[in-house]
């Protein structure tokens, strides 16, 4: 009876033990010392930004490894897109002057959702209106649909009259910092200004 | 409302610039002011036409169509954003200009598509355009091309 007791004494204080270990320890990597430092609020714990393997304009095959070590700034759109996809890379265009040489410290993405139509050199042309800074980037049907996956990029071609068609894709910028984390937006409604103080926080990331 | 403030702006910076249009004058009554493209590559698939047209006169109409030797065909389309998400759409029926109104076209939303420029458009350069009204007619105008991506014309409000 007595020797009962103690095993039950015994495995109480072991259990407590362990929990006392366990609670801690939970505490330590996520409240403690080992921690990692604002993780729930930066947007660096969305998952945005990931693997691709794509060709860029000048017809070399990349991947998001090649882009590593430096921040990014990523858009996804399509050459015969006559209206936001040039007024986005006309914004990424003058974003480039106005940060000088600190806009060599960042890789400047256009990547393409029109698997069909955008060749590397069709995207060549396109981008020759632009700062020549802006890489493009293009794919197989499947290379941009990872590419898109890893961004949580919408994209969907839509058939049009004459037997053509256009493509809807998410419009916005998307900033990464130097090891491919999530760094926010640049958002087509905001002011120059705001947007020139993201890329230039971004640039020193 | 934001919209309605925008276009009144929009009409405030445009007035002057339209009351003193010499091109674009059809006998219907509609004008066209501050008609303007960006400079895109030679290979570029598309360009985008942009201006404020006015109907002067008493009944509504209609802009249907366009023609420019800078490209192969002009459509008339819409851009619009939805959460996030852009889409781009023909416009079949054309844009529509009440008496006494405007219609602007301009980025990020009813603009001219430009289908298969002929050749680079650089800026500076002026383009001649067709425009195709159902009452007013053709209206001939000329697209000046500003830097690739600009947002407004250069000499916007003058």
């Amino acid at each position: 009876m007595l020797r009962w007791i103690r095993g039950v004494a015994w495995g109480a204080i072991a259990l407590l033990g362990f929990l006392t270990l366990a609670v801690s320890a939970g505490w330590l990597v996520t409240d403690g010392p080992l921690s990692e430092r604002g993780v729930a609020t930066e947007p660096a714990s969305l998952p945005i930004g990931g693997p691709f393997s794509l060709t860029d304009h000048r017809g070399r095959a990349v991947t998001e490894r090649d882009f590593a070590g430096r921040p990014a700034a990523v858009f996804f759109g399509f050459t015969h897109c006559p209206d936001v996809c040039p007024t986005t890379l006309g914004d990424m265009t003058a974003l480039i002057e106005a940060l000088g040489p600190e806009a060599e410290r960042i890789h400047w993405l256009f990547v393409s959702v029109d698997w069909e139509r955008d060749t590397p050199d069709a995207l060549a042309g396109y981008l020759e209106a632009f700062d020549p800074r802006i890489v493009g980037l293009s794919g197989t049907e499947a290379q941009v649909a990872q590419a898109a996956r890893s961004f949580r990029v919408y994209y969907r071609r839509v058939p049009t009259e004459g037997g053509g068609y256009t493509m809807d894709h998410s419009a916005s910028v998307f900033l990464l910092d130097a090891a491919g984390r999530f760094a926010g937006t640049l958002d087509s409604k905001e002011s120059r200004e705001v947007a020139l103080e993201k890329v230039r926080m971004l640039a020193s990331r | 409302m934001r919209r309605n403030l925008l276009r009144l702006a929009l009409l405030a910076a445009v007035m002057p610039l339209a009351a003193h249009a010499h091109d674009g004058h059809a006998p219907g009554g509609v004008t066209a002011s501050q008609v303007w493209t960006r400079a895109v590559g030679a290979t570029a698939p598309t360009a985008a036409g942009y201006m404020t047209l006015r109907n002067h006169g008493t009944v509504a109409d209609r802009l249907v169509g366009a023609e420019t030797p800078a490209a192969r065909s002009v459509e008339i389309h819409e851009q619009r954003m939805d959460d996030g998400v852009m889409r781009m759409r023909p416009l079949p029926d054309g844009i529509l200009i009440p008496p006494g109104e405007t219609a602007t076209l301009g980025p990020g939303g009813v603009h001219l598509m430009l289908v298969g420029p002929t050749r680079a458009l650089a800026r500076g350069e002026r383009v001649p355009l067709t425009l195709r009204f159902e009452r007013a007619g053709e209206v001939r105008v000329e697209l000046t091309v500003e830097a690739a991506g600009a947002r407004q014309p250069s000499h916007a409000g003058h």
